[in-house]
């Protein structure tokens, strides 16, 4: 990586970028799970359009979206979707929380970042509850 | 790249955005929960209603932008080379406009 030191010179900064030794702190990973879920989901959007497009249609198209949860990759892929959404929006309150200072100290964050990854996986078991 | 999504307001389109589709989300799920549609008829007239059709039309333009913002982003992050980054950025205002124009399609010329 390249940086500049005060003079302006042209100095090589080491990078390390062994992902197996690199420490994530448990915020870390609410980051970065919110970051790869939003990617996600952004992907499933025009799925999701599709849905809604088919389920107006008529009573036929309508059962068929009905029947897609017949399958068994559909739930599956239904509870990840769930639990990506249910992440992502667990993430997105905490960060809406500390813009208006609550729990910005690291020991809440801390306490609410597990809150947000537990809480994820909560949802997602309630959706499997549901679902199977 | 358009001035007015970069900086404060790229922040402040994200949280208005966001707040939007978390009221959205939580009246859709009470909406399931309380009085679930349980035919075709039943779901088209509840969502081809007006004010359920705004709403919707509402929901998928501040997703659409809180989506720009958050994928722009992360291209920002990812990808350094200017003519690749211009490509992804270009294709996801492409996409994103195309996902507008369709849902805005369905809920107002298809069934509407």
């Amino acid at each position: 990586m390249r940086i500049r030191d005060m003079n302006g010179s042209e100095k090589r900064r080491p990078v390390f970028f062994n992902l197996m030794q690199i420490q994530m702190p448990v915020g870390a990973l609410t980051s970065i799970t919110h970051r790869v879920t939003g990617i996600f989901l952004a992907i499933s959007v025009p799925f999701g359009i599709y849905l809604l497009d088919l389920s107006l249609q008529d009573p036929q198209s309508y059962a068929q979206v009905i029947s897609l949860f017949d399958k068994l990759t559909f739930r599956a892929a239904a509870i990840v979707f769930v639990w990506a959404l249910a992440h992502h929006l667990l993430a997105g309150i905490r960060h809406l929380l500390s813009d208006i200072d609550i729990g910005s100290q690291l020991p809440a964050a801390r306490r609410s970042a597990w809150v947000v990854n537990l809480g994820g996986i909560a949802v997602a078991l309630l959706a499997l509850g549901a679902l199977l | 790249m358009r001035k007015t999504f970069t900086g404060l307001r790229a922040w402040l389109i994200q949280r208005v955005s966001a707040v939007y589709m978390l009221l959205f989300i939580v009246f859709i799920l009470a909406h399931f929960v309380g009085d679930p549609p349980h035919s075709y008829a039943a779901w088209n007239g509840w969502m081809m209603g007006s004010s359920v059709s705004m709403a919707t039309a509402v929901f998928f333009a501040a997703l659409l932008a809180h989506a720009w913002v958050g994928v722009r982003d992360v291209i920002m992050d990812y990808v350094h080379p200017v003519a690749f980054r211009v490509w992804a950025l270009a294709l996801l205002g492409i996409g994103l406009t195309a996902m507008g124009v369709w849902v805005m399609w369905i809920l107002w010329m298809r069934h509407g």
